[in-house]
């Protein structure tokens, strides 16, 4: 019974170029994890290996945040009320982690 | 652009949902390094309740390929199954700013079909590690693998990210039926695809730390 409105609807025609972006976000990421594939079978485990996962793991979050969540083209106000919180989920890694080793060794020493 | 309050509001709650994420994962690594690590050849590693298991020696089992190990391949088949679903999200978003229905259903099904698909895949890693490879499998008060808080910490990270893709799915498929009757060619605008899309993003980009944190460092 829309029939009517349904047909007045103006359909876009696809960018190419920005279908070509999205395939091409999705390509760095599938690399980016390929790449960490790598490390984690070539290398020994150690403080530089997590270090090089962690630092991959937050460029593709930088992708998929900035491009899929389209974060990057937002406002200046929403990208920081979004990034400033996390600084204390950096800080809250730094210290619970150096409270784990310190009950390690007042465990095992 | 300014953010409308539904996508502004579907923000915040993704931020505050970061900080349930990012405590679980920190509980874990806090765990973790109170816990001895495992200190010999990679190659000579055996499962003990003495030190925490190396990840690669746990996730080694792919589904009909029985006995072989294949350290890492199927966490990164579910990974690789889960970006995908990311970028047939982008496209359905995309498709949405230009009023394609038709482009906005197929890439709607895609996503459903994408989680759904990793949803069973974690269906099968739960139930191969809880019955194990001959020591007893893992439950919450016991596990053949490490200490018995490794197996707890897989089921709690694992479980409430895998309770996310569910709720994501439920959602992706509600805003696929809306699509269909119509509802957003009415209304004028895709704007749901984009805030349920949102949330679909957060999803993967857990999934990319759960990934490093839990099963790569």
């Amino acid at each position: 019974m829309h029939t009517e409105d349904i047909s007045e609807v103006q359909v876009v025609p696809a960018d190419k170029a920005k279908i070509k972006k999205i395939w091409m976000t999705a390509g760095i990421l599938a690399i980016l994890t390929a790449i960490e594939f790598l490390f984690a079978f070539t290398m020994d485990a150690g403080t530089l290996r997590t270090s090089i996962f962690i630092g991959l793991t937050i460029v593709k979050a930088f992708y998929i945040v900035g491009e899929f969540m389209h974060l990057k083209y937002e406002v200046k106000v929403l990208i920081w009320s979004i990034l400033i919180p996390m600084i204390f989920v950096a800080w809250m890694l730094v210290a619970f982690i150096y409270e784990g080793s310190s009950i390690y060794f007042s465990r095992f020493f | 652009m300014n953010a409308s309050y539904g996508k502004l509001m579907m923000w915040f709650f993704l931020l505050s949902d970061a900080f349930t994420f990012s405590a679980l994962l920190i509980t874990y690594g806090m765990i973790r390094s109170a816990h001895p690590a495992y200190a010999g050849e990679v190659e000579a590693f055996v499962f003990s309740q003495e030190y925490w298991p190396i990840p690669e020696k746990v996730f080694e089992a792919v589904p009909f390929l029985h006995g072989m190990s294949l350290p890492l391949v199927f966490v990164g088949i579910m990974t690789f199954i889960l970006i995908m679903s990311s970028v047939t999200m982008v496209l359905a978003v995309e498709a949405g700013h230009r009023m394609d229905k038709k482009a906005v259903e197929k890439w709607m099904l895609w996503t459903i079909v994408g989680g759904l698909t990793f949803l069973g895949c974690q269906a099968w890693e739960w139930s191969h590690f809880i019955h194990g490879v001959g020591g007893g499998g893992a439950g919450l008060a016991w596990n053949e693998y490490g200490p018995p808080d490794f197996a707890a910490l897989f089921f709690f990270i694992t479980g409430f990210h895998g309770t996310h893709v569910f709720s994501g799915v439920v959602l992706n498929f509600l805003i696929y039926y809306n699509t269909v009757t119509g509802v957003y060619e009415r209304r004028g605008h895709y704007e749901m695809v984009e805030k349920v899309g949102l949330y679909w993003h957060f999803v993967d980009l857990v999934w990319v730390f759960v990934f490093t944190f839990f099963y790569l460092v």
